[in-house]
């Protein structure tokens, strides 16, 4: 009963609990990379440096007004928010953090379960995500949705088949769909997959950029020319729902590949027994360090990078005029 | 047998409760100051004559069709690279088989024109 009700439930409500200051911190660290990067402040007024910032925000959102539009479909409109967040927060039900640890005298493994269809579960839940976009922007019936929606849906559909197939080869490595077993393949070949597919490893990162809409692949929310994208129609909560789902979905994104092509919980160099005084930190720590360099990344990419259908037109012109 | 898939259900759940709780308690907190032209679809401040959703082609439909073919391809992957290493030449060709054939048909699909922004 307690191992099969409690402890699960405990280790959910923390997950959430942690997904969800991770995200409105996300939304700060985003604010502030990009304000350095262009030799700005980025948030200074809320707390010392701007780090309450992300409770002003959520307190905002949720004292807004939110707004059916009268042409809109209520239902619906009402769902998609919650169709789009719900999906990215139950991939995390089988990510592992770590390994078996002691915890008041009681082995407790730092993942929520491991399911032997893992990574099919990951990419098929993932996916779920798209629906709620493109109902957002049939259910508002304003155009500037509809299109955004429809973008979506594009995006979704060009990257999907490779980033899939990018799976396939780590499969071949650990071969296991579980994640926990893909982790303990690469401590046992002494190897990240970053390493042994390189190739792989690169397309998962533009793939995993375009679909979680980031820049430069940000189509769906080209401010520019949809006015705000999919949510454009969206105030208050419901347009909250849609934030955290698009933050939670990067956090997703790199902890998947922290797991599949960064060793997960393992330290750096697992074979290196020199590097063997590294242990005494504790393995979690290691995947969340992981993690967060990547999702760095992803801000610095759009720090630095123009939106991509600038760039991609770009390179098809040098390279076939 | 099922037991691993608990955990997963309990998340959705908490995960559902957790999206229509934010929903309600703003919808106790937030101000209810409506009129025509704020409910109205947002157009840059035209008054929209139509509905938005009219019929017009959308461009990327064959690419669309094509993509459910080789999704579920990759999904025919799966199952083949767990036990790929017991497989071994016999699986490797096998595959190759099965790619050819589904490369023949991107080859008929390329030169007919369904990879083309209509």
């Amino acid at each position: 009963m307690v191992d099969t009700l409690v402890i699960p439930i405990l280790k959910i409500l923390i997950v959430l609990n942690a997904t969800l200051v991770a995200v409105t911190y996300m939304v700060l660290l985003e604010r502030k990379v990009i304000a350095w990067a262009q030799s700005r402040l980025g948030p200074m007024r809320v707390g010392p440096y701007g780090i309450l910032q992300p409770v002003a925000d959520a307190v905002k959102l949720m004292i807004k007004e939110d707004i059916t539009p009268t042409r809109a479909d209520k239902w619906v409109f009402t769902a998609a928010p919650i169709i789009s967040m719900v999906p990215a927060l139950i991939v995390y039900a089988v990510i592992p953090f770590g390994p078996e640890v002691n915890l008041f005298g009681r082995r407790v493994t730092l993942f929520i379960t491991d399911v032997n269809v893992g990574l099919l579960y990951i990419v098929s839940v993932a996916s779920v995500g798209v629906y709620g976009i493109i109902l957002a922007g049939y259910a508002s019936n304003s155009k500037f949705p509809l299109l955004a929606s429809l973008r979506a849906s594009a995006q979704l559909i060009s990257y999907e088949v490779a980033v899939t197939l990018t799976l396939v080869s780590v499969i071949l490595m650990a071969g296991s769909l579980s994640m926990v077993s893909i982790v303990r393949a690469q401590e046992s070949s002494h190897l990240w997959y970053a390493f042994v597919q390189p190739l792989a490893f690169g397309i998962f990162v533009i793939g995993s950029l375009a679909e979680t809409n980031r820049a430069p692949f940000d189509m769906p929310e080209a401010e520019q020319e949809l006015t705000g994208g999919f949510h454009t129609e969206y105030s208050g909560m419901r347009f909250a729902l849609f934030f955290l789902a698009e933050y939670a979905n990067m956090i997703v994104v790199s902890s998947v590949a922290t797991t599949l092509f960064l060793g997960g919980w393992l330290r750096p160099f697992p074979s290196v027994a020199m590097l063997s005084v590294l242990d005494v930190v504790p393995s979690w720590t290691w995947f969340l360090i992981k993690s967060f360099l990547f999702l760095y990344f992803f801000i610095w990419i759009r720090a630095t990078l123009p939106i991509a259908n600038l760039v991609v037109t770009g390179i098809v012109k040098v390279v076939l005029l | 047998m099922l037991s691993p898939y608990i955990p997963i259900a309990i998340f959705v759940v908490v995960a559902t409760g957790f999206a229509l709780f934010t929903l309600v308690f703003s919808g106790l907190l937030h101000p209810e100051k409506y009129n025509k032209v704020k409910l109205e679809p947002y157009e840059c401040g035209i008054e929209p004559l139509t509905d938005a959703r009219d019929r017009y082609s959308i461009r990327y439909y064959l690419v669309a069709m094509l993509f459910v073919i080789f999704d579920v391809e990759t999904v025919f992957m799966f199952p083949w690279a767990v036990i790929f290493d017991k497989l071994l030449l016999f699986g490797l060709i096998e595959m190759l088989v099965f790619i050819f054939i589904l490369v023949v048909g991107y080859y008929y699909a390329w030169q007919k024109g369904a990879l083309e922004w209509v």
